[in-house]
């Protein structure tokens, strides 16, 4: 090695340096700087492999190697047998429409699952910054206005299909969505009224977000669904999705309110003085100059907020609306399935997760481009 | 450059001001009109709906017989027990789940998120792994998912014993337990008042170094209060601290600490779930403090762990502390999913008195109540322990 006479290798210089000639030895030499560096380190990393390649090799052996995937007919027989030992993913054939469209009818079914790609394209589109501002406001009402019309039908030779038939995904979407399209406005506000001058309108907007952020959304989700009867008069009659979905907003509405209240407080106090000085309304100086330098502030939690509404959708399980994890409970109450729930929840956590993973994605890479360089 | 000297113009600046007064007050008349009518309206149409109901309003409700039995209690009840003695039975059930919850959340999601920035590769990908996957997934999910594994466990005569006296089944898990009798609570109590104490004591000694700068040792004081006293209280009170092994009898365990299925899969998703969000708040915390830090604790030849104890977490509290807290008040909140897995918490308790009795608005209003009691209670512990950890600037 020639330039081994002009740099002596530093035997003191990390083992990467030395390894650094061959495919293998870079291989060793990366394994030797991050897993193997100190004693303790190189315990750590050797019990981990151990318990990490058992679970694995368990983990395979469950979910494929002895897994059944297809059965014929309506015989649960050899899914029984291997209970324990092998997955029965059969059950997701037999049982996927039901877990994403619940009862919606079998033949109209096409319908929530083009509203389900409807609602993944508005999701895309709202994250292309090129669009933020008007545009995006026209596609999402014409978004929406598209995803009334399929679900319910009545137009077009579309036979009509009442809100009790939906189900599975597009509840879930509908409810995040709608919750969020309408808890927005609400959330922007509430914020503004929290910092309002005004002491009455101040202390409205904090006796509601106290109230609604204090409580549990369960409480929000039974009153809904209970007491909101008792507070209508004789024969208003609202249907319970709607109820829920009005449970959604009013909840959606607290947590993005603080959110938003918190870019307002970042707002300088010399854009409040440079509107005020043109001579611009309340509502005006709000909409044209604050507002949007105070959400552009707040958009990695906006989005940690979405995520986290998204996923307590959810809960509607407990007030009996039929959302994905709801179709997911009830597809397994057939007794020929029942034993194999652990198959259907890995699914629907698979879906779950898809989404709120594009999500959490996006809301980083946001993150990562807001930092200054 | 000539300063202008702006020409007063006081007519005009007084009604300009006074519009904005006037039409300041209008708009919180017509807000706090619209909300009042809002409230009157929705409770006229409630006191007419209850009354064709024949559902009476009020709290009396909570002297009747509860008939509802409770499983899992820590406190003696029997169904024949008034409905207020429900209810307290369900405020100590959430507690002990949301108490133990958040220690537990607390120390699993500070180990992840030094774990995440550990040198080691495969640890610090196993964390990012374990927070990824467990915060993009409902918790409603997590917790059917944890209470279906739980009920497909052996039964009790083939449970698993991963120690000795220490099973898992399908009646939930059993730990070795030591009996806790009036005796025991009382060299509890001194203990913890030994400790209360040393606090106190350690705080003087410290100060007395400062002053005179001798140094001071606060153990013997430790032996004293933390093992003689709770030592000599045992002797004279004849307190027991024999340790119950579970023993499986029958069809069932006897003796030792019974975790029921429905509330130990509660706490192991509240606990993976909160731990995930702690995971994060701690890794940013331990970021956020300067690479300065290290590098000078190094200079001075420290050692990782040391450094990491003794001069970043210290820092890094600071920024944790804030976030901790609202992640605790989500913990405590979320232990309302117990109804979905039948763990009777409050909010579980509060929805079956109201199928019950029809008493929608005081059992709402109960709930309210106590979770609005524990957020505040929690705030303010928290926001004790956030001044008393503050920078003191010079």
């Amino acid at each position: 090695m020639t330039s081994m006479t002009s740099a002596p290798e530093n035997p003191v210089l990390s083992p990467r340096l030395r390894y650094r000639r061959s495919r293998v030895g870079r291989a060793i030499g990366w394994l030797r700087a991050n897993l193997f560096p100190s004693i303790t380190s190189s315990i750590i990393s050797l019990l981990l492999i151990a318990v990490l390649g058992k679970a694995l090799i368990s983990l395979v052996q469950w979910g494929y190697v002895n897994a059944i995937w297809m059965l014929s007919g309506d015989q649960t027989g050899p899914c029984r047998a291997i209970r324990g030992i092998g997955a029965c993913w059969a059950v997701i054939p037999e049982k996927y429409r039901f877990i994403l469209f619940g009862t919606y009818p079998f033949n109209e079914q096409w319908r929530p699952a083009l509203a389900t790609l409807t609602f993944i394209a508005l999701f895309y589109l709202s994250t292309r910054r090129s669009l933020w501002g008007r545009k995006l406001i026209a596609i999402w009402i014409g978004a929406l206005v598209l995803i009334g019309v399929l679900m319910w039908g009545g137009i077009f030779d579309l036979t009509y299909v009442s809100q009790d038939r939906w189900g599975g995904l597009p509840v879930t979407l509908i409810l995040a969505t709608f919750g969020l399209a309408f808890g927005f406005p609400l959330g922007i506000l509430v914020a503004l009224g929290r910092r309002s001058k005004l002491p009455a309108i101040r202390s409205l907007c904090v006796l509601y977000v106290e109230l609604i952020r204090g409580a549990p959304l369960i409480s929000l989700l039974f009153m809904a669904s209970v007491m909101f009867p008792l507070f209508m008069p004789d024969g208003v009659n609202i249907d319970k999705l709607l109820r829920a979905q009005i449970a959604f907003v009013l909840y959606a509405g607290a947590y993005l309110a603080e959110v938003i209240r918190g870019g307002l407080q970042a707002v300088p106090r010399g854009q409040y003085d440079a509107a005020d000085a043109l001579g611009l309304s309340y509502w005006k100086k709000n909409a044209l100059i604050i507002l949007p330098q105070a959400i552009s502030h707040v958009i990695p939690p906006l989005v940690n907020t979405f995520i986290a509404f998204f996923k307590d959708t959810s809960l509607v399980l407990i007030i009996g609306i039929f959302d994905l994890l709801t179709t997911a409970k009830t597809s397994i109450i057939d007794p020929a399935w029942q034993s194999f729930s652990v198959e259907v929840y890995i699914f629907v956590s698979l879906i779950y997760f898809a989404f709120c993973f594009a999500m959490s994605r996006y809301s980083r890479q946001l993150e990562a481009q807001s930092r200054p360089s | 450059m000539t300063v202008s000297t702006p020409t007063p113009r006081p007519a005009r600046w007084r009604t300009s001001l006074n519009r904005q007064r006037i039409s300041g007050l209008l708009w919180q008349l017509l807000v706090v009109g619209i909300a009042i009518a809002a409230v009157a309206w929705l409770w006229s149409n409630a006191l007419h709906n209850l009354s064709v109901r024949r559902i009476s309003t009020g709290f009396a409700f909570l002297g009747r017989e509860a008939g509802m039995p409770i499983a899992d209690s820590w406190l003696a009840y029997s169904p024949k027990d008034p409905y207020a003695r429900a209810f307290l039975v369900g405020i100590v059930n959430t507690l002990r789940v949301a108490v133990i919850g958040i220690v537990l959340a607390t120390i699993l999601g500070t180990l992840v998120g030094i774990a995440r920035l550990s040198s080691n590769w495969l640890l610090s990908r196993l964390s990012a792994v374990y927070v990824e996957i467990l915060r993009d997934i409902p918790l409603l999910l997590q917790l059917l998912f944890w209470y279906v594994l739980m009920q497909g466990l052996p039964a009790v005569r083939a449970a698993f014993r991963p120690i000795d006296g220490v099973y898992l089944s399908n009646r939930g898990l059993v730990l070795p337990s030591i009996p806790i009798g009036e005796a025991n609570l009382w060299v509890i109590g001194a203990a913890v008042l030994g400790l209360i104490a040393l606090y106190f004591i350690r705080r003087r000694l410290i100060a007395q170094q400062m002053a005179d700068g001798r140094t001071r040792y606060a153990w013997p004081y430790a032996l004293a209060l933390l093992v003689a006293l709770p030592a000599a209280l045992t002797w004279i009170l004849g307190a027991s601290w024999t340790v119950t092994i579970p023993e499986l009898r029958g069809f069932n365990f006897v003796g030792g600490l019974t975790l029921a299925p429905e509330y130990f899969a509660l706490l192991i998703a509240l606990v993976t779930y909160t731990s995930a969000f702690i995971a994060e708040i701690v890794r940013s915390g331990i970021q956020a403090v300067d690479k300065g830090q290290w590098d000078a604790a190094k200079a001075l030849g420290l050692r990782r762990s040391f450094i990491l104890r003794h001069i970043v977490l210290p820092q890094a509290l600071r920024v944790i502390i804030p976030p901790m807290t609202s992640q605790y008040l989500n913990l405590t909140k979320n232990s309302s999913l117990a109804v979905a897995v039948g763990y009777q918490d409050i909010v579980s308790i509060a929805n079956t008195t109201l199928n019950q009795t029809g008493q929608a608005i005081e059992a709402i209003a109960l709930i309210m109540l106590v979770f609005l009691t524990i957020s505040l209670g929690i705030s303010l512990f928290m926001n004790w322990y956030n001044a008393r950890i503050a920078l003191v600037e010079r």
